[in-house]
């Protein structure tokens, strides 16, 4: 069934869901919503299972007229949305009507927003995902980020009988300061005091970023002499932080998947959809932290997302 | 002398992969055993890997941290090694890739041509007599990092890259050559097109190839072009 007729796309719109691992070994990237605790959120608030398609949209939100009834939820960052001109909660479940006109802002907090709606959004799996990846032309809407025009369809799904809405401790605040843990490597050994230098520094988000990466300013990392700065090329990972000639870290994300230069770190996976969020000019700390400390953080999370999804399903 | 190592080097890459790297080159023998080892592996898939990544000399195992870990995985690893000396490694694959030479599909190749002081026909024969290993794909989706070009036919890159190499574009970059899937912007020297889809996203499975595989060139005729064109429906 139809879901929403795009009135304004806004400045980035894409349908993207937990992205497309299938065929990473063939060149596709695993595209997928940069912020997956938003967008897992959004859909459990919905009742959707969490990995249903949803929309990321970047910095300035869409306008969307409903044509169906349906539950809806807006999660990650703060884009002052309305429906009907009347303001709405994020973090909670949105039922809106046929004729209902939702409109997102310019973001006031954080980067991206995410809208996900009862059974998720309808467009066709390819290659096992719904992830739009705009530089392969496939998945979302023709491959392609929204336009004004497109219908939107969803899945279907039961409206909730009960409103949902997440504990205040557990929506997450996007301050300009932003602590990212890495795990040294995977060539740290090409880095002696430029380890300290990273790990010691401040660095600035640029506005050269995008899902593919984000480049920082700060102070340059050196090589150790002796150490190429260049590798022979080698399949790259999201969280990947790369530093090339110049000194200038540049994180990878996930519209990537090869890469020629040294990584002197890696973000760890939990910590992801704080950059998702990063605007430019916020400033990142990179902070080490072992596998094992890695591994811990990841477990919790999948918990707290485990307990989520059980505590909205106990009140149905 | 071998780049090989005597024991692959491990290296984390964030805390869902791990790079197994077997030497500091590129090397036939190296990737000989890349392309072993990322056999056995998705012959055997240990609990918890989600994707094995072959490229020049290392690959890539990604894992779901809920389900397993490296203290996991490297001794599955150290296993398979033990019996990666006992194993047949399969044959590799050869996968035909026709190409119709010059002309329109083909601008750049009269400037190959004369960089190496050959006759265009003589390029053909080269570039076509010669089984490329696929190191790597990556960059695009099925873009392939071939090994083996002829150093008679390396070519320096076009000095203003062209804004769109039309899909199935086939060509050199100094001591590469490939071809294009996807259209894309590039600056290679462009010596023909194949008539076939590299990469369809709706079929089962999209691509013709994977790393480990070897390609051949095959010149075809225009004629020959066209019904390989119309049966692809491209």
């Amino acid at each position: 069934m139809d879901a929403f007729r795009v009135i304004s796309p806004g400045s980035f719109t894409t349908v993207q869901d937990r992205g497309r691992y299938r065929f990473i070994d063939r060149g596709v990237p695993p595209s997928g919503s940069l912020d997956s605790v938003s967008a897992e959120i959004a859909n459990l608030l919905v009742g959707n299972p969490v990995g249903a398609a949803v929309l990321e949209a970047t910095v300035q939100g869409p306008t969307l007229e409903v044509l169906c009834d349906a539950d809806a939820a807006f999660t990650g960052a703060d884009m002052a949305v309305t429906v009907n001109r009347q303001a709405v909660p994020s973090w909670q479940t949105v039922p809106v009507r046929k004729g209902d006109v939702i409109r997102a802002g310019q973001a006031r907090s954080g980067c991206r927003l995410y809208v996900a709606v009862t059974g998720g959004i309808d467009v066709p799996l390819v290659m096992g995902s719904r992830s739009t990846c705009v530089r392969a032309k496939i998945g979302g809407v023709e491959g392609r980020p929204l336009r004004r025009g497109d219908v939107l369809r969803r899945m279907p799904g039961d409206r909730l009988r009960r409103a949902r809405s997440v504990p205040q401790d557990i929506i997450p605040a996007y301050p300009p300061d932003i602590p990212l843990r890495a795990v040294p490597g995977p060539q740290e050994e090409a880095f002696g005091r430029g380890l300290d230098t990273f790990f010691d520094s401040c660095y600035d988000l640029t506005p050269e970023s995008d899902r593919m990466g984000c480049r920082l300013l700060g102070p340059p990392i050196h090589h150790d002499e002796g150490f190429p700065q260049s590798i022979i090329s080698e399949p790259t990972i999201p969280g990947n932080v790369q530093v090339p000639a110049d000194g200038r870290p540049i994180i990878l994300l996930v519209e990537q998947t090869t890469g020629g230069y040294t990584k002197i770190a890696t973000v760890i996976s939990s910590d992801i959809p704080k950059i998702a969020q990063a605007v430019p000019g916020n400033r990142v700390r990179f902070r080490r932290v072992s596998l094992e400390e890695a591994h811990r953080v990841y477990r919790e999370r999948a918990l707290r997302m485990r307990e989520l999804a059980a505590r909205f399903e106990s009140v149905r | 002398m071998s780049h090989l190592y005597d024991k692959p080097r491990i290296r984390l890459s964030g805390d869902r992969a791990i790079l197994v790297e077997y030497g500091d080159a590129i090397d036939p023998a190296v990737n000989e055993r890349v392309r072993a080892m990322a056999a056995l592996l998705k012959r055997s898939r240990p609990e918890g890997v989600e994707a094995v990544i072959p490229a020049y000399r290392n690959l890539s195992i990604l894992y779901d941290p809920l389900v397993t870990s490296p203290d996991q995985i490297l001794p599955r690893l150290r296993a398979l090694e033990a019996r990666l000396l006992e194993i047949e490694i399969p044959t590799p694959r050869i996968v035909e890739i026709p190409v119709l030479y010059g002309g329109e599909y083909g601008p750049d190749i009269g400037f190959v041509a004369e960089h190496s002081g050959l006759s265009v026909e003589e390029v053909i024969a080269i570039h076509a007599g010669t089984v490329y290993p696929i190191y790597m794909i990556g960059f695009t989706p099925g873009f392939c990092y071939l090994g083996g070009l002829d150093t008679r036919i390396h070519t320096p890159r076009r000095k203003t890259p062209r804004t769109l190499l039309p899909a199935g574009s086939v060509g050199i970059a100094e001591a590469q050559t490939g071809m294009y899937p996807v259209d894309s912007p590039g600056g290679w020297q462009i010596i023909g097109r194949t008539p076939l889809r590299l990469f369809v996203p709706e079929r089962e499975n999209p691509f013709l190839y994977e790393a480990g595989d070897r390609i051949r060139f095959v010149p075809v005729s225009d004629d020959e072009f066209h019904r390989i064109r119309g049966r692809e429906g491209a």
